[in-house]
């Protein structure tokens, strides 16, 4: 085919090839060979790697073992005060709903998170006993293989038909529950919204997530409006992104660092109006909140399909191991395979399956608890108000309670220290009480010192009481000092 | 899905390895300086196996995903215009105009691959998980995307669970232990250790953890998935290296990324590529600015869980001695599972337990409980006692799996009059046999001659499904792993060996594998019997005269270092020690 054929396709014909030809073979030598030299030099510079200056100066052997000699590296772990109060473990010995047995001192139980008394009933140790003979303990295995037993199932389905919800998914352990839901939808790219008083697995959940956090002022709804709206306005001018951005709004329900609820209807509200989905951490307020414990949705009348992820523990008011994340087949199904979490590791001992098995019959059963636990909580308010050198915080209806010294004595530190002598003068007195840890290095936010005070169900008004009087007895013995 | 790149290449590892070393060396002027002879560190024989896939399978392997995948394709093509009906879960209709929740892609692979072999995962059992179980049968009528329940139950022998020392039982010590101390303590704690959730169960079960292993001080956790998680934050931090195995579990990956520090991935079990990279880290300091590190861990685990590989400690601790690196050894697999004593790749190598920085294990395995710990100095201990997330924030380890813990680990110690060091030797025992005659099959499988991880090389993913499948029809339970757990091509079965499992059950799973190894051909292994079989005979019956001969008479070994080479199939080392006594050399 000559060049003429199919040369107009490409536009109009620039040049003759035979003219290109001629001027070739009438070229010199030294043109030739020189342009042949340039087009290699081309080439080689296309294809060679690029490399840092550093590598090319070489250092000899002795020059990098002298480098490897000197080099000092910082011990493994700095070293720890043995006074640290994280070393010293109190030490229990007996818990029973509501009694606990410290160091060897029995006294009512204000600490532990068994606001329904489970842990010290003994329907839940039954059928542990008889998981125990046919399961063993361990399940020696991933849910993926050879680890899911009949109870993971049946746990999962009632723990789905108790929220209301399509279907529920099991996790080993309740840290790891939202720490791991949360990266598993949540990637590089998307934008959580994120309430700054979160509990720290939640923290550990956005950081493993690597997306675009945005944290607004605590259950400030204003600040998380402009947050929207700031987002809302990024995503016009930039279409593009804005439809492959997810975003999330993260947040407890119920606040254990505050003691105080999230304003789920504002949030639902801006969930539909900016497209952002829920994820809401029921750890605490699951067997809490509402008339039947079925948490805070329940305590605000919304329906529960409104938020798009529950994840809660099992191990406060259920008074076991594990935790879950609830909601529609089409949002579990994917962390089936995507949490990392549930995936990679060994599932929950059948054993506690099981007993929270147990523990939710006992929900379901004895609705009353719910009532009982919300009276001791206003009886408590009311009593915990009125201790002169304490502060309280924390909402009425919530059985986590938090007592600040009203009066810092400097440092954060000596607070801590202050309070520290306050719950083992109590202890003296009968009440079980402690004081709230952090990793203050650690948290977002770090809170501030105070005692977390946690009420259950099995408290009788007289328990009570008593409890008051000794922490006032302890903090005034204390500030005398 | 880790942060760790295992994507598959048509070569096997080690073929990729030697590559990118070529391509490093030219560029990189770090002088070489490993030691002359690493093998000298091995105290007894060191023998992994990685046959390499044949271009052949690998072809055919693509072939099956491009395949799946162009019938992907054409089914969702149907599914959208209406042509098939959908049976997955859908998206709510008030939610369908937000972003969607996840990738298509992630669901095209869930939906058109992993869905048509979602039976063989996620088995449930109605029963514990020993040596024998019950699986709970189930059907689907709609291509896997939802089961029905029979309500009947299929007897199987287990080879799927990490039952190492057939701590998984109904009765017995523990047994009974663990159920007095339920009676006494109940199920839950409630309560955080530093708070009120430390229990004096948790303090009897650290001490005995620590005189387990031969460490100092020792600290326990309720997940082992969260021990690595939740504790590398504590040590590494920014302007800190990690130095991390190519092949480490999801756990160490989500720890190492929550810590902030950076990582460098080494070539899986590759002693060299450590060292380059650790000299370099050094020499060179941190990227940008050039300061030097501020320290540097090295992260590997004992056993790993897919490959059945063991790592090379003594090289490593010889590594990390001369780099003043530190060492994370995470002990899932290895702990009681190897070792003359249970104690984990230390003991087996018969190393101190002190020149590993970090020991950390989970209880799940061996132990039949649940939870993880850390051992070491009483420094680092008290360390993780004060800054570690999960005594802050993560409820304590129930009492009942406490309990077991210490009565199971009792029982390898030999203490309470219960020796039953005899559950290590059948491991042991079970392990050498189980894999001889595998070999002797002719299947393909990887890892040391020592590990009760058993991974069987399918490559094709129709033919995972048919192992699976077959080996359940016929009374069997097996794990079947495929992409993205492993790289594309090497879905493998994998055997989880028991000192549960008798004689009988072992020669039965031989039997029924062997069966249906000719039916689908999975007897790939093209390497000759007596070379495949030798690591596992007895040392008298193989004595050869010297070193030399070894090499001469077989050209695909490359003895020395541990490196493998293309077109190498196996590395074989031998213990100077085991040479000095002898005065003989084993052949292989």
């Amino acid at each position: 085919m000559s060049t003429t054929a199919w040369w107009p396709y490409f536009g109009p014909e620039p040049w003759d090839f035979r003219e290109l030809f001629q001027a070739f073979f009438d070229a010199p030598n030294y043109h030739v060979a020189f342009e042949v030299i340039l087009i290699m030099l081309i080439i080689w510079l296309l294809l060679s790697k690029s490399y840092v200056i550093e590598n090319v100066q070489g250092l000899t052997k002795e020059e990098e073992d002298n480098l490897v000699l000197e080099w000092k590296p910082e011990p493994l772990v700095p070293d720890t005060p043995q006074d640290h109060p994280a070393l010293q473990y109190r030490t229990v010995t007996k818990q029973s709903g509501c009694l606990v047995t410290v160091d060897g001192k029995e006294g009512v139980n204000l600490a532990t998170f068994n606001f329904l008394g489970m842990v010290g009933r003994d329907e839940p140790v039954k059928t542990a006993i008889t998981a125990l003979s046919k399961y063993g303990v361990g399940s020696c295995g991933p849910r993926g293989f050879f680890g899911t037993m009949d109870v993971h199932l049946n746990l999962e389905k009632e723990l789905a038909s108790f929220l209301g919800v399509q279907a529920a998914v099991l996790y080993s352990y309740g840290f790891s529950t939202i720490a791991s839901a949360i990266p598993s939808y949540s990637k590089r790219g998307d934008v959580i919204f994120c309430d700054k008083g979160v509990n720290f697995s939640i923290q550990m959940g956005l950081l493993a997530s690597r997306s675009a956090l945005r944290f607004y002022k605590h259950n400030d709804m204003e600040d998380l409006e402009r947050l929207l709206q700031e987002q809302a306005e990024e995503d016009k001018k930039n279409p593009k992104k804005a439809k492959v951005t997810r975003r999330f709004i993260v947040t407890e329900a119920l606040f254990i660092n505050y003691g105080d609820i999230a304003p789920l209807p504002k949030l639902v509200e801006f969930k539909f109006k900016y497209k952002v989905r829920i994820f809401l951490e029921e750890s605490l307020s699951l067997g809490v909140l509402g008339d039947s414990g079925k948490g805070l949705t329940e305590h605000y009348n919304i329906p529960v399909s409104n938020v798009d992820l529950i994840c809660a523990s099992l191990e406060n008011s259920f008074g076991t191991t594990g935790g879950f994340c609830a909601g529609t087949q089409y949002v579990v199904d994917h962390q089936v395979l995507s949490g990392s979490g549930y995936c990679f590791s060994a599932s929950l001992p059948p054993l506690l399956a099981s007993s929270s098995l147990t523990a939710l019959e006992i929900m379901k059963n004895e609705p009353g608890m719910f009532k009982t636990l919300r009276r001791n909580t206003k009886l408590m308010h009311e009593q915990l108000n009125n201790i002169p050198g304490l502060k309280r915080v924390g909402e009425d209806v919530s059985p986590v309670q938090h007592l600040y010294l009203t009066k810092s004595v400097g440092s954060h530190d000596d607070d801590l220290r202050l309070l520290q002598s306050i719950v083992d003068k109590a202890l003296d007195h009968g009440a079980v009480l402690t004081v709230a840890r952090y990793l203050n290095d650690e948290e977002y936010n770090p809170p501030e010192p105070s005692i977390r005070v946690a009420i259950n169900c099995t408290l009788t008004e007289e328990m009570m009481t008593t409890c008051v009087d000794a922490i006032k007895t302890a903090v005034q013995e204390v500030l005398a000092q | 899905m880790a942060l760790h790149r295992r994507t598959g290449s048509l070569a096997s590892n080690n073929i990729r390895l030697t590559e990118n070393q070529v391509h490093q060396n030219k560029y990189d002027r770090i002088n070489e300086s490993t030691a002359k002879r690493p093998e000298e560190a091995y105290k007894r024989e060191f023998y992994e196996s990685f046959e390499p896939v044949s271009l052949i399978n690998a072809v055919a392997t693509y072939l099956c995903y491009f395949i799946l995948t162009l019938f992907g394709y054409i089914r969702d093509f149907m599914r959208r215009n209406n042509f098939e009906q959908v049976h997955g879960a859908n998206e709510s209709p008030e939610l369908l105009d937000f972003v969607p929740l996840y990738q298509d892609f992630d669901s095209f692979y869930t939906r058109n691959v992993y869905r048509r072999i979602r039976d063989n995962f996620n088995v449930p059992l109605c029963s514990g998980a020993g040596s024998v179980i019950r699986i709970m049968e189930r059907y689907s009528t709609d291509d896997n995307w939802t089961f029905t329940y029979t309500g009947k139950s299929i007897e199987a022998i287990n080879f799927g669970s990490y039952n190492y020392l057939g701590f998984s039982e109904t009765e017995g010590y523990c047994h009974d232990q663990v159920k007095e101390s339920l009676e006494e303590y109940g199920v839950g704690i409630c309560s955080v250790r530093q708070e009120l959730g430390n229990y004096d169960l948790h303090s009897k079960l650290e001490k005995l953890t620590a005189e387990f292993l031969g460490v100092e001080s020792a600290i326990t956790f309720g997940m082992g998935f969260a021990t690595n998680s939740l504790n590398i934050p504590a040590l590494v931090g920014q302007n800190c290296l990690v130095l991390s195995d190519q092949m480490n579990h999801a756990s160490l990956v989500l720890g190492i990324r929550l810590s902030g520090a950076t990582v460098r991935v080494f070539q899986h079990n590759n002693m060299k590529d450590l060292e380059k990279k650790l000299r370099q880290a050094v020499i060179k300091g941190q990227p940008k600015h050039f300061r030097p590190w501020k320290k540097i861990l090295i992260v590997v685990e004992g056993i790993y869980s897919m490959e059945g590989s063991i790592v090379r400690l003594p090289e490593l601790i010889a590594l990390k001695k001369k780099y003043k690196a530190y060492v994370y050894l995470d002990e899932a697999h290895s702990i009681g599972a190897i070792g003359p004593h249970g104690r984990g790749v230390v003991d087996y190598f018969g190393l101190d337990p002190k020149d590993v920085d970090i020991m950390m294990g989970t209880f799940t395995k061996s132990f039949g409980a649940s939870g993880g710990y850390i051992g070491g100095t009483k420094k680092l201990i008290d360390h993780l006692r004060t800054c570690s997330h999960s005594t802050t924030y993560a409820t304590s380890m129930p009492p009942p799996v406490v309990q077991q813990i210490i009565s199971s680990m009792s029982c390898i110690m030999g203490k309470n009059g219960h020796s039953e060091l005899n559950r290590i030797t059948k491991l042991a025992e079970n392990t050498r046999y189980f894999r001889r005659r595998m070999n002797e099959l002719g299947f393909v499988i990887y890892g040391n001659k020592d590990s009760p991880v058993i991974p069987i090389l399918v490559y094709m993913p129709g033919k995972l499904a048919v192992i699976a499948r077959e080996c359940r029809a016929r009374g069997l339970a097996v794990v079947v792993v495929g992409f993205p757990a492993t790289p594309l091509i090497e879905a493998r079965c994998r055997i989880c060996l028991s000192s549960s499992h008798t004689k009988e059950q072992l020669d039965e799973a031989l039997s029924i594998l062997s069966d249906i190894g000719d039916q689908i051909s999975l007897k790939y292994s093209r390497l000759p019997l007596e070379e495949r079989i030798s690591p596992y005979l007895t040392p008298d019956t193989e004595e050869q005269t010297t070193n030399g001969v070894k090499t001469h008479l077989n050209g695909n070994h490359h003895v020395g270092n541990g490196h493998v080479k293309n077109g190498n199939h196996n590395t074989v080392i031998n213990g100077t020690k085991q040479q000095l006594t002898n005065g003989k050399i084993k052949h292989h």
